[in-house]
């Protein structure tokens, strides 16, 4: 394995108009690593992520990935070149059943290369049947199977927008918020769920979470986000005891899980 | 397997229709190539409506199409129908690849006016054009088939069995193309846009490509018909032909390809009847016939199929 890093991200900033987003952002991470990212809202973690996957272009600074640079690419193009990411509010195709969802982006996971790839492959096959029923397995919604997206449990929609991220077998995956919007009883399933499953595809992840306890049980290394930029990068037990992270993001809610 | 019997179902169809022509009346084999010809049109409309797309402006390609052939053959003097029909489509395909680049970013509302404006700037220039006839237009001359040159009866034979010909070729690519990964992600890019580009593919790269297709399959059905009626006029680009095609679709419904055929065949001889039965009200016809489709059968005539498969799996 080598020691050169998955994501090399340099001095990244971000500004609308007057407001600056993100500043001064430098981060390297070796691959296989599990970063957790924290920070109050607005601190700049969904731009950061918004920024590495092509949705935001930044105002200055590079991103490498494998040790090219992606600094501006299109989304899809990130994408095609191994990292994806799954979204705060489920991405998926609500008319369409879970298998389904699973069999289009196991389709275009498999779709010749070329100019007329799209219509050159067909879009049902045995291979793409195959690695549809192994994601839904993998990520245990086999249950939902033939269940209309629109109809599914939080919990299970967001499964689908990950699994459905990871169809094209990217090395680098960002999670925004993956337990958002779910009940605490459950958080803890969906991210064990999660985790297993990424750690089976052997594939680095970075995610945004506020529950500092997931954030602990989950994370190698932890980034704190406050207005813009990262004021502490650690493991886990250190950017969390950091006492400046206490002061400015986890306060009250570090006290209350601390002594867990 | 599904697609072999939709491929069978299609070619007995076909062979049906291609048997019955020197049997049928002058008259009646002219709306049908009228009609059959109609249906590319509609198929290409059937493409953009799966992704939810309406264009009220398709009328644009069946009108280039239609000029390209009789162009074609007024300044070069060249008949061959096969050749001509080719020339339309493609003609057709190239100013609907460059509009893309502009209508590939608009959507709902938008796509469809915008479709609608640019059809109507061909009229207005057609009409405007005294040398191409002005609002009367000019006649086209009659084709040839690799040498064959037919008169009358046997001219209106071949015409509506290259139409035919024409309709088996697309109706095959357009089944093929609808079973490709591009053609199947009409229903995904209609529910959730940024899923797709996420999944690594260019979403204005794939609708760009469907208008490519509707603007060739356009192409084609406005060559035929303008070598079948003998005579172009800018009234073939203008809003209320691209609304008679949109009135099919909606007629035919999205679910299959053999729909288009068979929606524009009924929605030919249904206005023919109307036009013949009750003249004067012809129109409230072919709106009342629209009215009970949209509230019995809102999936179009294609639904049927649909309903009597599940009725059959409900027995079995």
């Amino acid at each position: 394995m080598s020691d050169a890093p998955i994501l090399d991200v340099r001095n990244l900033e971000k500004t609308f108009g007057l407001l600056v987003a993100a500043h001064d952002i430098t981060v390297s991470v070796p691959a296989h690593q599990t970063v957790g990212v924290i920070g109050a809202n607005g601190a700049g973690k969904t731009t950061f992520i918004n920024m590495i996957t092509g949705h935001l272009t930044p105002t200055k600074g590079s991103i490498r990935f494998e040790g090219a640079d992606i600094t501006g690419l299109p989304s899809r193009d990130i994408v095609r070149l191994g990292i994806s990411r799954s979204f705060q509010v489920a991405q998926i195709f609500p008319t369409l059943t879970v298998f389904e969802n699973m069999a289009v982006a196991a389709a275009i996971a498999q779709r010749k290369p070329g100019l007329f790839g799209n219509i050159a492959t067909p879009v049902r096959s045995a291979a793409t049947d195959a690695a549809a029923d192994a994601a839904i397995d993998l990520f245990q919604i086999g249950r939902y199977r033939d269940v209309v997206a629109s109809a599914l449990p939080q919990g299970v929609r967001k499964l689908l927008d990950i699994a459905m991220a990871v169809a094209g077998a990217p090395r680098l995956l960002l999670l925004d918020e993956p337990t958002s919007g779910i009940s605490i009883e459950e958080k803890f399933d969906l991210m064990n769920v999660v985790m297993a499953a990424l750690k089976t595809r052997k594939i680095t992840v970075l995610f945004v979470e506020h529950d500092m306890e997931i954030v602990a049980t989950f994370a190698d290394r932890v980034l704190a986000f406050y207005d813009g930029t990262v004021i502490a990068d650690g493991t886990a037990h250190q950017t969390l005891d950091d006492p400046r992270v206490q002061e400015l993001i986890s306060g009250v809610r570090l006290k209350a899980g601390a002594h867990a | 397997m599904q697609s072999r019997a939709s491929l069978f179902g299609g070619l007995a169809l076909l062979i049906a229709a291609a048997a019955a022509a020197p049997f049928v009346p002058p008259w009646m084999l002219s709306l049908a190539t009228i009609a059959f010809a109609n249906a590319l049109v509609v198929l290409g409309l059937v493409v953009l409506w799966r992704v939810g797309l309406v264009s009220f402006g398709q009328a644009l390609y069946y009108c280039i199409g239609a000029y390209v052939v009789a162009l074609s053959a007024r300044w070069t003097g060249f008949t061959d129908a096969v050749a001509l029909v080719l020339i339309g489509g493609i003609g057709a395909g190239v100013v609907a690849a460059l509009i893309g680049f502009l209508l590939a970013r608009y959507r709902e509302i938008f796509f469809a006016m915008l479709s609608l404006a640019l059809s109507m700037i061909l009229y207005g220039v057609l009409v405007k054009t005294e040398s191409l006839g002005s609002t009367d237009g000019f006649s086209v001359e009659t084709p040839t088939f690799l040498g064959y040159r037919p008169h009358g009866a046997a001219l209106g034979l071949t015409l509506y069995w290259l139409t035919l010909a024409v309709d088996a070729v697309a109706a095959l690519a357009v089944g093929l193309y609808f079973r490709s990964v591009a053609g199947a992600l009409a229903a995904p890019i209609r529910d959730n846009e940024i899923r797709v580009e996420f999944l690594g593919v260019s979403v204005t790269g794939i609708i760009h490509t469907k208008v490519i297709i509707a603007g060739i399959l356009g192409g084609l059905g406005g060559a035929l018909a303008a070598m079948s009626i003998g005579h172009v006029d800018p009234n073939m680009a203008y809003w209320t032909t691209s609304g008679g095609f949109v009135f099919v679709t909606v007629l035919a419904g999205s679910g299959y390809v053999a729909a288009a055929f068979i929606g524009s065949l009924a929605f030919e001889a249904l206005r023919s009847f109307a036009y013949d039965v009750i003249p004067q009200f012809w129109q409230m016809t072919l709106g009342s016939a629209l009215l009970l489709t949209i509230l019995f059968l809102p999936d179009g005539l294609g639904s049927l199929v649909t309903r009597l498969k599940r009725r059959r799996a409900v027995k079995s």
